[in-house]
């Protein structure tokens, strides 16, 4: 300011003697130290935003350190290894009978949990069976399912151990159990390393042996389910109202509708699917089917609301061309503007499913957070989703549920993150700026 | 044979048809000056819906009407007589029977149930080969007729096409439908609820203990559904304390983004923000739980403060907050975009610090869009779910310690329709007119926030 003071000077003599006494002001003392804390409070204020900014980033990084280091210890079980002679209560059952038709009816007369019972005593002692996990007998289940010849011979299986001896093996300080632990590695018996029980088991009220692949199971039949009917009709609804609709009182009821469902809380789709689904049409409660539905009229507004920001995207230039060249008004949408808008309907689906993949309270509402041991094998049978799964784990009073409950958080963040990836490929990949 | 393999063949049928329709269009030779109409994949288009549309139709109506059939024949059957009236017994029976057959129901409760297995199982069968025989009879049809309309003059594309806009029309519908779904069943169930409970009561009434009792003598068990702890809770998680959380630091996030921050800056904040914003609600809750609740509660306790609770307001609102700080930070970016880049110039040609620019023009001209948008997170935060059932406690308490326990509407929601349910006790309808109350109040806010985003937008354009 002062430079422009002194510039005006020579050209108007009659004011000059004011303006330079005007720069006199400016470089004073007082002004300078005006400045100074005029700076000083502009790097405050971008010190405050780069804090927020900072601390927003930081929440991020604790959530997902804390579910990670605390999740990390539910992919591992401790497990030891034990002598079990299933010829001792094989019963005449053959191998060939294991492996045949009525393999499972052969399977339920061997009395395999007092086997591990009699096995743990026999090697460890009469406290023996507290090292074990409740579910120990399930291993030896899935290793004569694996191999039926096994039912004649003695052999060493590793089985899970307890929920004791498995916190004790992370680190836990109990020293009753660290002696046990102890006892257990001198006669090389234990270990503790990545275990698939994890990965292909379902629930159970024992935290050695649950696992997720249940839930998974049914959040891919339920995401199938939404996919199925969310996209075509989101897709179709975004192109009618885009590139048909008469402007009326019909296409603003419709126009309103879609706004207003895409900001009704999550929890009324789940009101709305336990009122209309399952208590008026007697669909099956807890079922992968009502669950897809109901996700999918909850992930439909935004597969419209983005199909429809796609669609408006692709230039007229485009429809007038096709026009001109005859095409009709169908034909110009689904030869050249569809096509052209599908990486932003794409996009803005992958997004919805995402969000649909991460619910949970509609699927409580409409019972999916039954106790499921076995996983789905159809539409129809009862079912639980992932997040409710984790749900329903953080509500257990057991320590060990704790890790797995955090296990079963990152790989619902690593599908969802895959997910997010995929959307932000597609979208700087083939989305095109006119 | 089930219906999903008759539509299965139905489908099958429509693809031949497909076929032979669009080669018999290319075989068509029309004189010299004639030529087809339609290009020929429109008249195998047009084969193909008059094969499968009529079909699908009848399979679909079919599904519904044939287990009344099978009931009837069910009930005519001599074991039958047995049965009581018409009635709730009579369907719990029927559907014992249609449980045994399909492998369900283990054992039955009901003797008769057991003798007309059989009968239910051919009576299925029965109209299942029926309504087979119809769909299959009816694909024919279908196509037999659209084959005598295949001529060269035949306007196959524009018939093809009326279709194509009738199913646009229909998908576009169903918007509609489920919002008159959602309005219906909240309607119709609240006022069920406020038949047994006056609405005055439930809006203005203090005291909230949804138990009803299980004996007419026992005491302090009456139930009452007064809500205004379960609003109050609601406002001071997802308004007050969430809102504190949430925009400040949403603003700045914004500011610094949009004002400050290098390109290569942005572009590495920018996704994170997204995943912050993508993380389930179900994760943040566990973390709330799990976290930051025995960390407040440790330090309300070192301090001192009376009431503290490991289910504390303070833990679920900051966690709600920080879910929506990503919300509130592209709200605000949206709105500083929005400002004319020619008042920013303005400001700083008469020599304003970037700060001060921000400070005096920028966030006073946006305000409007940042206000809209913060009346969007709140009805965002209100109607979250997930970290207030795990995080916040179910004690209805009007309470103004952010330390203590309060409750809040969704939260009560799950816990009146989980455990065991009667459709018709007070306990759960209560749960709907909460629903109702929750829309309303969420619809009301979005309206607001919508017009006053519209306004400022205007005010600039």
């Amino acid at each position: 300011m002062s430079d422009i003071a002194l510039e005006g000077g020579p050209n108007m003599p009659a004011g000059s003697k004011e303006r330079t006494a005007a720069a006199a002001v400016w470089t004073s003392e007082t002004m300078r130290r005006r400045v100074a804390s005029r700076y000083a409070a502009e790097r405050r204020f971008r010190g405050i935003g780069l804090f927020a900014v900072l601390l927003s980033g930081g929440f991020l990084a604790f959530l997902l350190i804390t579910m990670a280091y605390k999740g990390l210890g539910g992919f591992t079980q401790t497990e030891i290894r034990l002598p079990v002679d299933f010829a001792s209560i094989s019963a005449g059952v053959t191998p060939e009978a294991l492996s045949g038709a009525k393999g499972d009816e052969a399977m339920a007369t061997l009395d395999l949990e007092t086997l591990v019972n009699d096995a743990a005593k026999a090697q460890f002692g009469e406290e023996g069976q507290s090292l074990l996990s409740e579910g120990a007998w399930l291993s030896l289940r899935s290793a004569l399912q694996a191999d039926p010849s096994l039912i004649n011979q003695k052999t060493e299986l590793w089985v899970p151990a307890s929920e004791d001896i498995d916190r004790a093996a992370k680190g836990d300080s109990d020293p009753a159990i660290q002696r046990q632990l102890a006892a257990l590695k001198a006669q090389d018996r234990v270990k503790t390393g990545f275990s698939t029980i994890f990965l292909s088991s379902s629930d159970s009220t024992d935290p050695t042996v649950v696992g997720i692949w249940g839930a998974f199971k049914g959040t891919l039949l339920t995401m199938l389910i939404t996919a199925i009917l969310a996209f075509p009709v989101g897709m179709l609804a975004a192109v009618y109202l885009e590139e048909y609709a008469p402007r009326n009182r019909w296409t603003d009821l419709i126009e309103v509708s879609i706004n207003n469902l895409a900001a009704v809380p999550s929890i009324i789709f789940g009101l709305l699917g336990l009122a209309v689904f399952l208590n008026f049409f007697n669909m099956p409660r807890s079922a992968p089917i009502v669950g897809g539905l109901t996700l999918a009229l909850m992930t439909m507004p935004v597969i419209v609301i983005a199909g429809r920001n796609a669609i408006k995207a692709v230039p007229p230039s485009i429809r007038d061309a096709a026009l001109a060249m005859g095409a009709s008004r169908v034909q110009v949408v689904f030869h050249h503007v569809l096509p052209l808008a599908m990486p932003g309907i794409l996009t803005g689906a992958i997004i919805g499913m995402a969000r649909a993949l991460g619910e949970t309270a509609p699927l409580i509402m409409i019972g999916m957070r039954a106790f499921i041991s076995s996983p789905p094998s159809g539409f129809t049978e009862p079912a639980t989703v992932l997040p409710v799964q984790i749900f329903l784990w953080s509500d257990e009073v057991s320590q060990g549920f704790v890790e797995k409950t955090s296990a079963a958080i990152v790989v619902l963040l690593l599908f969802l993150m895959t997910m997010n990836a995929t959307a932000i490929y597609f979208r700087n990949r083939f989305e095109r700026r006119w | 044979m089930s219906t999903p393999i008759i539509a299965l063949i139905v489908l099958a049928l429509g693809a031949i048809s497909f076929l032979v329709g669009r080669t018999r269009a290319s075989a068509l030779q029309p004189a010299m000056g004639q030529r087809l109409h339609s290009r020929p994949n429109y008249h195998g288009a047009h084969m193909f819906l008059w094969v499968v549309i009529p079909a699908m139709i009848f399979l679909v109506a079919w599904s519904f009407v044939a287990p009344q059939f099978v009931n009837r024949t069910v009930l005519e059957a001599p074991a039958a007589r047995q049965l009581p009236p018409p009635g709730i017994d009579r369907d719990a029976v029927l559907r014992e029977i249609s449980g045994l057959a399909d492998g369900s129901v283990e054992a039955s409760f009901n003797p008769a149930a057991e003798q007309l297995v059989p009968v239910y199982k051919t009576a299925v069968q029965h109209y299942a080969v029926i309504g087979c025989i119809i769909a299959l009879l009816l694909a024919i049809a279908g196509a037999g007729f659209a084959v005598t309309r295949l001529k060269w003059q035949f306007r196959a594309r524009n018939r093809v096409e009326q279709v194509v806009m009738v199913g646009l029309i229909g998908a576009s519908l169903i918007a509609i439908f489920t919002t008159f779904g959602i309005v219906v069943s909240l309607l119709f169930e609240s006022l069920l609820f406020f038949k047994k409970v006056s609405p005055f009561e439930f809006l203005f009434g203090l005291e909230w203990s949804p138990q009803t009792a299980l004996r007419a003598d026992q005491v302090g068990s009456s139930g009452a559904f007064g809500a205004v702890p379960l609003f109050w809770g609601t406002i001071f998680i997802g308004a007050i304390i969430a809102m504190i959380v949430a925009v400040p630091l949403g603003l700045m996030c914004a500011i610094y983004l949009t004002q400050y921050a290098k390109p290569r800056l942005r572009a590495w904040i920018k996704p994170a923000l997204e995943m912050l914003a993508g993380v389930p609600t179900v994760v943040y809750g566990y973390f709330a739980a799990l976290t930051v609740a025995p960390a407040i509660r440790n330090f309300a306790a070192s301090v001192g403060i009376p009431g503290a609770s490991s289910e504390s307001a303070l833990a679920a609102g900051v966690v709600m907050g920080v879910m929506i700080i990503p919300f509130v930070s592209s709200m605000a970016d949206d709105s500083l975009a929005a400002v004319p880049q020619s008042m920013r110039d303005g400001s700083l040609a008469l020599g304003a610090t970037p700060s001060e620019t921000i400070r005096r023009v920028l966030v006073p001209a946006a305000l409007p869009g940042v206000v809209g948008g913060v009346l969007l997170a709140v009805s965002r935060a209100i109607g979250e779910t997930m970290i207030v059932v795990m995080a916040a406690g179910l004690a209805a308490n009007l309470t103004l310690n952010p330390f203590a326990s309060v409750t809040t509407v969704t939260t009560q929601i799950v816990q009146l329709l989980t455990g065991d349910q009667e459709f018709d006790s007070a306990k759960t309808l209560a749960a709907f007119a909460l629903g109702l109350t929750l829309l309303i109040v969420t619809l009301i806010l979005n309206i607001i926030a919508l017009r006053v985003v519209k306004k400022y937008r205007e005010a600039y354009e």
